[in-house]
């Protein structure tokens, strides 16, 4: 297929969030003069989520002005056309054409796909009152103004989300209990060891935690059409008022389905972020082989998305098929403490602790697969983990970084 | 060139001294940004543009081309 000139391309964008506002402005920046349609199913101008779990439900006010992703008519400005509160409910391919919710369709040279991921429901806690997910501003809302009435509240799931929301919950003075049914809180993402202080920490902050078959949920009680408890494959039900259930979330392809993109876990693509001839997909919903680490990835990681759409925009000016291939980054607010890793830590074959620990607040932990270094976790050392980083992207070998330690 | 930084929101990613090592530093403690440069000259100006943009919290503001 003959492509449009990329300068005058008309691109069209779904999801107005961190990917996508990203993409329409590294598209501007780098000479890019054609229409730019960008299309988000949320009302609001794009915001930020990672506040959401951390200062949205601390006790201090927080104003939209400090969340939106960009300035008040910057967007504009920059000649965006911004179409919120509009979904795109099909893909025609064949017509390069998305069909959206409002009966109109959005034509396009260019597609980036952004609409990242939901949170995964529980199984039949549907209308269930007192029952919360937190993806979106207006989640996070419901569920700070519920913490402020809650007395008893369960956090199901011990991932970032999950422990985030627990550690605002206990902040709140609310009895807190966070549920995981790995061993350890954070295991799947920061591994056993790492996993098992992050645990001490919760519960030298007194939040219960349950861990393994004590922490896997069977069903949730209920009274009125309010929930009043959860009960588990083993141990103890737990009362409740509020539930908040972080068990994950599924990436946003539904409106993809009948596309012909192959869209299991997330739209899957080459390794330059391209679905199909045009076609990208950038931040959460983007599943890409990343050449240096030789394996598929989706990274649901604020600084990704940033990062992912900056090259699908460089890709489109540019014409060419460069691979991505970044080495993430995460933070997570634990407490008072702040957890950063660069690098692929799931799935890890080792780890080894270079210096320190949490409650020393300074520590800093190195992750192996296969024979290299992939990942660095740190608290407290901000500078010796960007020397870490840049030995990531160098690709050392694990004998060469323990040798260092 | 010049810029803000507006310091509360920011994260601490290192995403700055990363993208631009000569003009932007972090605390060791909590990784927020320190300046090292407030008036980088024209050949750090490329570096100092891309770390606003990667910037996750919009902490750089480029206020003077
Ligand atoms: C509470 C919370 C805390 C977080 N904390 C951290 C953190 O501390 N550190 C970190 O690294 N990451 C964190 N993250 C993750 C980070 O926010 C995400 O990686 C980032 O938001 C991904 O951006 P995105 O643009 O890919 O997708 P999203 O932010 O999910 O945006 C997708 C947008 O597309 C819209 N959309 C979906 N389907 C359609 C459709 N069919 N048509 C039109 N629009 C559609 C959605 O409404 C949404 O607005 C956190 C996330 C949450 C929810
Ligand atoms: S990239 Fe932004 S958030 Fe991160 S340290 Fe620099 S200024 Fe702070």
């Amino acid at each position: 297929m003959k492509q449009a000139d990329p300068r005058t391309a008309r691109v069209v964008i779904v999801g107005a969030s961190a990917g996508g506002t990203s993409a329409a402005e590294a598209l501007r920046a780098r000479g890019h003069e054609g229409p730019i349609i960008l299309i988000g199913s949320e009302q609001h101008a794009p915001y930020d989520r990672p506040p959401l779990s951390k200062q949205v439900l601390g006790s201090a006010p927080v104003d939209s002005a400090t969340l939106a992703l960009r300035g008040k008519d910057h967007l504009r400005d920059l000649g965006i056309e911004e179409r919120y509160g509009v979904t795109a409910d099909d893909l025609d391919l064949a017509r390069r054409r998305v069909e959206l919710s409002d009966g109109t369709a959005a034509e396009f040279d260019r597609l980036i796909i952004a609409t990242g991921v939901a949170a995964r429901k529980l199984p039949h806690a549907e209308g269930l009152a007192g029952v919360h997910t937190l993806r979106t501003i207006d989640d996070a809302l419901k569920l700070r103004s519920a913490l402020t009435e809650a007395s008893r509240v369960v956090v199901i799931g011990g991932g970032f989300l999950g422990t985030e929301v627990a550690a605002a919950a206990a902040g709140q003075g609310a009895g807190v209990t966070i549920a995981s049914s790995s061993r350890t809180l954070l295991q799947s993402a920061v591994g056993e060891l790492i996993g098992q202080q992050v645990t001490d920490l919760h519960r030298g902050n007194r939040v219960r935690v349950r861990a393994g078959s004590e922490g896997r949920v069977r069903t949730l009680q209920s009274r009125g059409g309010r929930v009043s408890g959860v009960t588990f494959v083993s141990g103890a039900p737990e009362p409740a008022d509020l539930v908040v259930v972080c068990i994950g979330s599924e990436p946003a392809v539904d409106w993809l389905r009948f596309s012909g993109l192959a869209v299991e876990d997330g739209v899957q693509c080459a390794s330059d972020c391209s679905a199909a001839e045009g076609v990208y997909a950038v931040g959460d919903v983007a599943t890409w082989h990343n050449p240096r680490f030789n394996m598929s990835m989706r990274v649901e990681h604020r600084t990704n998305a940033t990062e992912q759409a900056l090259h699908v925009a460089e890709r489109i000016m540019a014409g060419d098929r460069t691979p991505y291939a970044p080495v993430p980054y995460f933070w997570s607010d634990q407490y008072d403490l702040k957890l950063q890793a660069h690098g692929y830590l799931r799935g890890h074959d080792e780890v080894h602790v270079a210096e320190g620990d949490l409650t020393s607040r300074r520590l800093i932990a190195l992750y192996r697969r296969g024979p290299a270094l992939t990942g660095v976790l740190a608290v407290g050392a901000a500078k010796a983990l960007r020397q870490w980083r840049s030995r990531i992207e160098s690709g050392m070998n694990w004998d060469d970084a323990i040798g260092l330690t | 060139m010049k810029f803000d930084i507006e310091l509360d929101k920011c994260v601490g990613a290192g995403v700055c001294a990363i993208a631009a090592p000569k003009v932007f530093d972090q605390n060791d403690d909590d990784g927020i940004i320190v300046v090292l440069n407030p008036s980088p000259s024209p050949d750090q100006e490329a570096a100092v543009r891309d770390a606003a943009v990667r910037c996750p919290a919009a902490v750089i503001k480029l206020t003077e081309q």
